[in-house]
């Protein structure tokens, strides 16, 4: 039972109120479960509510006791498990830096294109580059970036939305 | 101005009248004047003043599950709120519906180390249901009701709120509970009607059922535990309790078996792994019920009623949970069996109820008690007495934590729901003596006795002062044989014998105690003084503390040790002697 660890992306409605990330954090933490990667910022348009999108791992009963402990926060609107629900896009964003000089410095501005990175800083012996996509896409990218100078990494974590015409707020 | 422009201070104060608070339990500081000048000038809310703050939130705790209303406490920034901790954790294991106020250095000091701040939201996060810092006057009378709300409704709990000394002072609109609406924070009540009827139909195809009932019965309410009664007698199935569900059916029911775990009684802990049906009311299969959990009832299907919804599937898996009040959830279920009038296996009814017997018939609580002078007081013999003197008034009993915990929950037997008041979840030592208190704060004219161990009692001892000074006439009841019984028997059973600081040195002489804050102390070291002293004890009109000297090395039986499944229970500790216990087992507290 052990071994059937599963990974679920969670969207969790909160409001948007002094403590509440603290009391999501702590959840996790105090229960000993996982976060793998978390964001969280205002999606109304009165600013009353926050997402939280996080990414968590465990076996089913674990996953489902995540999702059970969040609802009982008061603070929490609603707890979407968007792995569950049906097919979900993930995106994130990452900043990666790169320092290298001759031929790794052109290698890696190809291999940024073929990705479709930008670059947003250069200066002589160094690159920012920024990308956006799945996190696959985005995990092969650093695998190349590695090699070739790779010196530090901003990533914003998974955001997650479901495809097609259903929302998490009306379902 | 307007009738309902007042301080913060008197707003908390009138949101408490307005809640219908009595009384609350708490004691004053700097970053709280405002709100005990409120109260000085009131007379709708009565103030019992504790010596330390843990006592007052275990008195509130007493005070809630003896009356089913929330307790309400008072205390103070910093170390009065770093104080109550322990009573929050409580509270939250054992889900008690609570309030606690405390007070907070003004707004623009906040976080800069003040003196006597402590981040008490940021602390009281993980041990609350939910807390509050309230920084403008304007949202205080909303937060005060929605507290209470919250505290009550659903799976109870403490609830914080944190008011700087500032928003006190401030001056604001009062809004009454009325017009207060609560947010999303809406608990499931009714049950889905789909697995009420799928429950049914499993209950009445059982052949070796059994109803598993928990403190969350008594949460629910009197009613719901008459309407569990209810169903227990008309299905004609076993029945047993958890420690914090005694009384939620009454003890002379021929169908309760007693309660479960780990010394609960060999026909309860038998039934619950031999069963094929298991119907678990408001109980959280928790670890000193369950035993080894992978050998947990392995042949049952299992339904589970609870209001909390993280409760389900947390350490079994179900087959049926129905999530929703037991009160509302046990009605549909009689709806659906009355009009359907199952018919049950009667004779796989009845060679159940045959084993049962069987199993009964073992007599697990058996112990022996000699009747010379010379021989000493069995603790069990004690507590046996206490009932038998006491069972023919309205008694609450409250306990500490150790072996006259289990004992006092093995031989007192409970008619009635919120009689009974331990500390279950946190297993909190010191406990007793304050809740006791609040109790008799609740049902002044009332026998209230804490069953208690000499070490326990220690632990909130300064509370004497409090009896004392409302003459409160609670009884403690001591049962001391210098140990820290439950630690010894431990150590005993699993670190060969090697007392290591378990034993009870230098304890006071407890009549000197009592007579030092003006009440009476009373004696026993033979069985024949027993019952005398009890009855002096009830004839004493103001507050007693009984030293009941027992037998130093007796063991609390039957045992589940850590690690072992129930059908491992052990009658005696010596049976147990040739096994090693399981290194898993070693680890598990």
């Amino acid at each position: 039972m052990k071994n059937n660890i599963e990974r679920h992306v969670l969207a969790v409605l909160v409001d948007n109120e002094p403590g509440v990330l603290a009391r999501v954090v702590g959840l996790f933490s105090g229960r000993g479960y996982n976060i793998e990667s978390l964001t969280v910022a205002t999606v109304s348009e009165d600013d009353s509510s926050s997402r939280i999108n996080v990414v968590t791992s465990g076996t089913p009963m674990i996953i489902e006791q995540i999702k059970a402990q969040l609802e009982r926060l008061v603070p929490v609107q609603e707890v979407n498990d968007l792995t569950a629900e049906g097919p979900h896009v993930e995106h994130e964003f990452i900043l990666i830096k790169i320092t290298n000089t001759g031929p790794e410095r052109l290698e890696a501005l190809r291999i940024a294109d073929i990705f479709r990175a930008r670059v947003v800083d250069t200066a002589v012996d160094s690159f920012v580059f920024s990308i956006n996509g799945s996190p696959e896409k985005i995990e092969s990218f650093l695998e190349l970036m590695r090699n070739l100078g790779m010196v530090e990494i901003a990533r914003s974590g998974v955001v997650a939305i479901k495809r097609g015409e259903k929302r998490i707020d009306n379902d | 101005m307007s009738e309902n422009r007042m301080s913060g201070a008197e707003i908390v104060i009138k949101a408490l009248a307005d809640q219908g608070v009595e009384v609350i339990f708490g004691y004053p500081g700097g970053a709280v004047l405002p709100l005990y000048d409120a109260i000085f000038k009131q007379n709708r809310v009565k103030h019992i003043l504790v010596r330390h703050e843990q006592g007052a939130v275990h008195m509130a705790e007493g005070y809630a599950r003896s009356t089913g209303k929330t307790g309400v406490v008072l205390v103070t920034s910093g170390p009065g709120a770093t104080n109550a901790v322990t009573g929050l954790t409580d509270a939250l294991m054992d889900s008690v519906p609570l309030i606690c106020l405390t007070g907070q250095v003004p707004t623009h000091l906040i976080g800069n180390d003040a003196f006597q701040e402590a981040d008490t939201t940021g602390i009281t996060r993980p041990c609350t249901k939910h807390n509050y810092l309230v920084k403008d006057v304007a949202d205080l009378p909303s937060v005060m009701h929605e507290a209470f709300y919250i505290a009550a409704s659903g799976r109870p709990g403490p609830v914080v709120i944190d008011l700087p000394k500032d928003v006190q002072f401030a001056e604001g609109e009062y809004i009454g509970p009325e017009k207060v609406e609560q947010r999303h924070y809406q608990p499931q009540k009714t049950g889905d009607p789909q697995s009420i009827k799928e429950a049914v139909d499993l209950i009445a195809k059982a052949k070796r059922p059994i109803f598993y009932i928990g403190g969350g019965c008594i949460n629910s309410g009197i009613a719901s535990c008459r309407a569990v009664t209810e169903l227990v007698k008309l299905t004609g199935y076993p029945a047993t309790t958890t420690l914090m569900g005694l009384g939620a059916i009454p003890s002379s029911s021929p169908q309760w078996l007693g309660m479960l775990g780990m010394h609960g009684t060999y026909e309860a802990n038998l039934a619950m792994h031999g069963c094929d049906v298991m119907i678990a009311v408001g109980a959280r299969f928790d670890d000193r019920v369950t035993g080894r959990i992978d050998a947990f009832s392995p042949g049952s299907k299992k339904i589970h009623i609870d209001i909390d919804p993280s409760s389900i599937n947390k350490n079994v898996a179900v087959d049926i949970p129905i999530i929703g009040d037991i009160g509302s959830v046990i009605s549909q279920m009689l709806d659906v069996w009355k009009k359907k009038s199952p018919k049950i296996d009667g004779k796989a009814i009845e060679n159940w109820w045959k084993q049962l017997d069987e199993w009964r018939s073992v007599d697990c609580l058996q112990y022996e008690q000699g009747s010379s002078p010379k021989d000493s007081i069995k603790p069990q013999y004690a507590i046996q007495r206490l009932y038998e003197l006491t069972k023919d008034r309205e008694t609450f009993i409250t306990t500490e934590v150790g072996q006259h915990q289990m004992w006092a929950a093995q031989f007192y037997k409970f008619e009635e729901p919120n009689h009974w008041m331990t500390s279950g979840g946190l297993g909190t030592m010191g406990y007793g003596l304050p809740a006791a208190i609040g109790v008799q704060v609740a049902h002044p004219d009332k026998l209230v006795v804490d069953i208690a161990g000499e070490g326990s009692t220690m632990m909130n001892i300064q509370e004497l002062g409090t009896m004392a000074q409302y003459n409160l006439p609670v009884k403690v009841f001591i049962i001391n044989n210098e140990w820290l019984g439950m630690v010894r028997q431990w150590q005993e059973l699993l670190h060969g014998g090697r007392y290591a600081e378990s034993y009870s040195a230098g304890l006071p002489d407890f009549i000197k105690l009592a007579e030092s804050y003006g009440m009476t102390g009373l004696r026993a070291t033979q069985p024949d003084q027993v019952d005398s002293v009890i009855a002096q004890m009830l004839e004493t009109p103001g507050p007693v503390i009984v030293d009941m000297v027992v037998s130093k090395e007796e063991n609390c039986l039957p045992m589940i040790p850590g690690g072992a499944a129930h059908n491992e229970i052990l009658l005696g500790l010596n049976e147990h002697e040739e096994q090693t216990q399981s290194e898993d087992g070693m680890v598990l507290v």
